[in-house]
């Protein structure tokens, strides 16, 4: 379309350019301020170039913050919350939208609902399930009087605990239902009449279909584990349990009060903790973005 | 007309949903009807007979100043970092959504923010907005005292408000800018044919067409703000200076996990979730308009 | 190569019966087409057979043997959808190709078949693309290989060419003719196109509301329609259909003016009985003399002729014609109407009145000579 508006242009591209200075100048920040010296970090106004401590800062945190550990940990957290919700997510939803049931409407809403209470609202009692995580069934049982003693089964401190309460949501599964609705009748029935039966179905032709959403699935759960906070402060106590996010925590101190934390380690420390979920946002970003947005909650 | 549902292999259909329903049930249901439970009795943490009290908790955390303080704190973060997020986004959004040259490296970084921790957003916030060091700290070499978090509650609130607002403002341009992108580029011609020119066309057709998207962040926004602020406000003020901050969850986790006290964070785990549950409804009714709108 | 068996077969949908009671017998090899308005049953009957719909009543039995109770896998029947359902991820030799791997051939023979079918349809250049990449054209093809590589004992057809445009659409038509002339597997195909039906059946089946009006041969149907549904959906236009009493001297209408009669035809009908009568549009010629006269509404140029439309004794009519003379607007128009071109239908039940002396059906001469030897 053509159309002359220079001013208007103008004023665009500066709008533009400022919320790029807002939105990333803090990110740079945080970069340059761990790459200097302790003098120097607190130094007003604070250099806006990176400085040369970058290595000691690193090195001193890593060790502090025991990153080797918890980011580690946190790894497997990630990735064992986005591979379980994938898989759960996709089979539920394959339930719901390709078979007929009479429950199938109930046990859509019945995992849907879950969408409203995000952990961090419920995130007491949740706590005390992740203590015996059989409780629930224990106490069913004394209910209906029957006498079972089931074990104990303690999720605190165990990265089963840090992963089954994140993988207990509807967000992948809506994803997905969302996606399989797209797919014609007709495809399935060409399958059907191809002599595929449900199982070949899945793994022949919707799991290779809803490649692109697995990706976006993939990536939102990944920074969605990632950057938990309150439950693995709550759940573990083990120092070699503790995930990245939680260090941080624990290398400053208490906020605002006492003395001031020694920014360039604790600046240092925030990057590691942001740099892999950002890492990931940006090369999966042609997914993530689309499939945050068919997400739709 | 409704799907057909091709396949009717109960067990299948049983094996495949299992899982789920099995997690769902034991880490969402128990727990929330726990809750439920829990806020009408008394109940010591770990074991021990618990004893049914009726509305007494609640009597006693609405009697309670404190707990209003918190009330009131979440909703103000709440109005503020929503406000806040939502014209940034918006407007990010808008001037992207104009494709000028060089539009696609914003689009590329504006959401970065949005894959960051809440409490790596909040260290990092809390360092450049330090009083004594970092970004912002300059102002107080000319107008000493004026900016300090640490004393000030109104500064201390500015400072989560603005530390949520830039995390939640990169999530709300992807939307927006995903709304504005769905309209069709005929529209926005036919509009132009019609003589209207950039910023009428936004105020006329574009701003009336996502306003569906901007209820939908409305709602997450707000129940984001009383959830995953949790990180920010525990790195960076602690609830202070003076419970200035103590957000709702921030007091939630305090009472239940340092007081040790269950029931009273029961209760009030109980009101923040119907406040979230009654916005979710609100959401979907409007989600409901939005389909029939299409 | 199985025939096929509907009998008292009925198709409920929670409440609504949209089969009622649909009895049929397909015989080997044959082509059946299955014609009727949107929403009459057809796609139901042939998902029934096919096994992707459970059956509400009666039973189906292909090659002898009721299959109610088996899977789509277990019948041996093949189908072409609508919108072709090809899997858009795999190439068109994975889609031809993966009914025979579901089965569990291995892939060199595979690869045998996949070739044979691609030439026969040819395909053979396009197997590594995948059906984004291909017209509508080419991927109707794909479907079909699909369909056929399989060898099946029945061929179900839904719409299969409503997707392509004019020219394609005659083409493919008579592809899957000469298809069917060469598999001979029993074949039922699903349309509403009337000229895609008239064409391909050996035998075609006219549905209305989910249940069968009649079953004949295509010039059977056109020329002695059973029921007033049939006489007025088939043909273009469809045949005109108009209230009148039976008198000493021929048809009266409610104007008064008469049809002519043919007694002998209708030994048995009572004089003052209420009929309706169906006149081809074609049937109809521009008189001279006086005659009957209907009343001029417009003209459709056609190009081969025109579809003149008139009015007489309030009914709408339509007159094919050759000639290309003009007529004022509301100008008396003559007609000359042959005896032997009037259908009779009860008004009430819509059937056809039984003839005495049955009308000669113009039929297909069977051959002209020998085939070729193979
Ligand atoms: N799964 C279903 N649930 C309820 N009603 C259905 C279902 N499938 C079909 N119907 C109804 O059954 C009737 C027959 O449908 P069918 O698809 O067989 O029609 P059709 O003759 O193939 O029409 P068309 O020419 O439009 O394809 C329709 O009224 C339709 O609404
Ligand atoms: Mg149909």
């Amino acid at each position: 379309m053509i159309e002359r508006t220079p001013v208007l242009n103008a004023l665009t591209h500066v709008t533009m350019a400022l919320g790029l200075v807002l939105l990333i100048l803090p990110i740079w920040i945080v970069f340059v301020a761990s790459t200097h010296d302790y003098v120097t970090v607190n130094r007003v106004p604070l250099p806006l170039w990176p400085g040369s401590d970058l290595i000691a800062n690193y090195s001193k945190v890593w060790a502090t913050g025991n990153f080797g550990q918890t980011m580690l940990n946190s790894l497997v957290v990630a990735i064992g919350v986005t591979a379980g919700k994938i898989i759960l997510a996709s089979l539920s939803a394959f339930s719901i939208v390709f078979f007929r049931y009479r429950l199938r409407m109930v046990f859509f809403w019945l995992i849907f609902i879950t969408l409203m209470l995000p952990l961090e609202v419920r995130i007491v009692p949740t706590y005390a399930v992740a203590s015996n995580a059989l409780s629930p069934f224990q106490q069913m049982f004394d209910w209906l009087g029957i006498a079972v003693a089931l074990p104990e089964w303690n999720l605190l401190n165990s990265y089963t605990g840090l992963i089954l309460p994140l993988v207990a949501t509807a967000t992948g599964t809506f994803l997905y239902r969302q996606f399989f609705l797209t797919i014609p009748d007709e495809l399935a029935e060409a399958a059907r009449m191809d002599g595929a039966g449900p199982i070949r179905f899945f793994i022949d032709v919707l799991l290779p279909l809803s490649r692109n959403n697995m990706a976006a699935l993939a990536t939102i759960m990944f920074v969605y584990a990632w950057n938990q906070y309150l439950w693995p402060l709550l759940i573990t106590t083990r120092a070699d349990m503790q995930t990245a996010a939680t260090q941080l925590q624990k290398i400053v101190p208490g906020p605002l009060f006492g003395q001031p934390p020694v920014w360039n380690e604790a600046m240092a420390a925030t990057l590691l903790v942001m740099a892999p979920p950002l890492l990931v946002v940006i090369f999966m970003q042609r997914w993530f973005v689309r499939g945050l947005i068919a997400a739709d909650k | 007309m409704e799907r057909r549902a091709t396949f009717d292999n109960l067990w299948i259909a049983a094996a495949l949903i299992a899982p789920q329903l099995l997690l769902v049930f034991v880490f969402f249901y128990w727990p929330a009807s726990q809750a439920v439970y829990w806020a009408f009795t008394t109940q010591p943490p770990f074991g021990g007979s618990n004893e049914w009290v009726g509305l007494q908790n609640f009597q006693q955390i609405f009697a309670d100043a404190v707990y209003w303080n918190s009330v009131v704190v979440s909703l103000v973060f709440a109005f503020l970092s929503t406000s806040l997020s939502i014209a940034m986004g918006l407007l990010l959004a808008v001037m992207v959504d104009r494709q000028l040259p060089g539009y696609s490296v914003y689009r590329f970084t504006y959401f970065w923010p949005y894959a960051i921790a809440a409490p790596a957003v909040g260290l990092a916030f809390r360092f450049i907005f330090a009083p004594d060091a970092g970004f912002v700290s300059a102002v107080n070499h000319w107008f000493p005292n004026l900016w300090n978090p640490a004393l000030d509650g109104v500064d201390a609130m500015a400072l989560i408000v603005i530390a949520n607002a830039w995390k939640m403002a990169a999530y709300n341009f992807i939307f927006f800018l995903a709304a504005l992108q769905a309209i069709p580029r005929t529209l926005n011609e036919a509009a132009a044919m019609d003589g209207a020119g950039v910023l009428r066309r936004v105020r006329d057709l574009q701003l009336p067409l996502i306003l569906p998207t901007l209820f939908f962040l409305l709602v997450i926004n707000i129940t984001e703000s009383f959830v995953d602020s949790f990180g920010i406000v525990d790195i960076v003020t602690g609830g202070g200076p003076a419970r200035a901050t103590e957000l709702m969850v921030f007091k939630i986790y305090s009472d239940g996990f340092k007081g040790l006290d269950y029931s009273m964070a029961a209760a009030q785990s109980l009101v923040l979730m119907v406040m979230v549950v009654g916005l979710t409804f609100v959401q979907f009714r409007y989600v409901e308009r939005r389909v029939h709108y299409n | 190569m199985a025939p096929i068996s509907i009998r008292r077969v009925t198709k409920a949908f929670g409440k609504t019966e949209v089969i009622r009671g649909v009895d049929l017998e397909i015989e080997n090899g044959s082509f059946v087409v299955v014609l009727g308005p949107s929403g009459c049953g057809k796609s139901t009957l042939l998902r029934m057979i096919a096994g992707l719909e459970a059956i509400s009543g009666g039973e189906i039995a292909i090659d002898g043997k009721v299959v109610n109770d088996l899977e789509p896998r277990q019948r041996g029947c093949a189908m072409v959808f609508q919108n072709y359902a090809l899997y858009p991820h795999m190439t068109v030799a994975e889609n031809i190709g993966y009914g025979l791997k579901v089965s569990g051939m291995p892939s060199s023979e595979r690869r045998a078949r996949i070739d044979t079918v691609a030439a026969a349809l040819g395909l053979t250049d396009f197997l590594a693309r995948k059906p984004g990449q291909l017209s509508g054209g080419q991927r109707q093809r794909v479907a079909m290989g699909r369909a056929m590589i399989r060898e099946p004992k029945v061929f179900l057809f839904d719409e299969p060419l409503s997707n392509l445009d004019a020219k394609l659409r005659v083409a493919m038509r008579i592809e899957i003719r000469k298809l069917h002339q060469r598999l001979a597997a029993t074949s039922v195909f699903v349309t509403h196109d009337q000229v895609e039906a008239m064409t391909l059946a050996d035998r075609l089946l006219v549905m209305n509301r989910g249940v069968i009006e009649q079953v004949g041969s295509p010039l059977e149907i056109y020329h002695r329609p059973a029921t007033t549904f049939v006489a007025g959906f088939i043909g273009a236009p469809g045949m005109n259909l108009i209230e009148a009493t039976v008198t000493a001297d021929g048809l009266r209408l409610a104007d008064g003016q008469v049809l002519p009669l043919d007694h002998r035809r209708y030994p048995h009908l009572v004089t003052e009985t209420a009929v309706t009568v169906g006149i081809r549009a074609e049937a109809i010629a521009i008189g001279t003399g006086d005659g009957i006269i209907a009343t001029f509404d417009f003209a459709e140029e056609l190009g081969n002729g025109r579809h003149i439309h008139l009015e007489i004794a309030s009914t709408s009519l339509v007159a094919h014609i050759d000639s290309l003379a003009v007529f004022a607007p509301r100008a008396r128009v003559p007609l000359v109407i042959s005896p032997r071109a009037i259908h009779l239908f009860d008004p009430v039940t819509g059937r056809r009145l039984p003839e005495a002396v049955v009308e000669q059906i113009p039929t297909a001469v069977a051959s002209f000579g020998e085939p070729l030897p193979a």
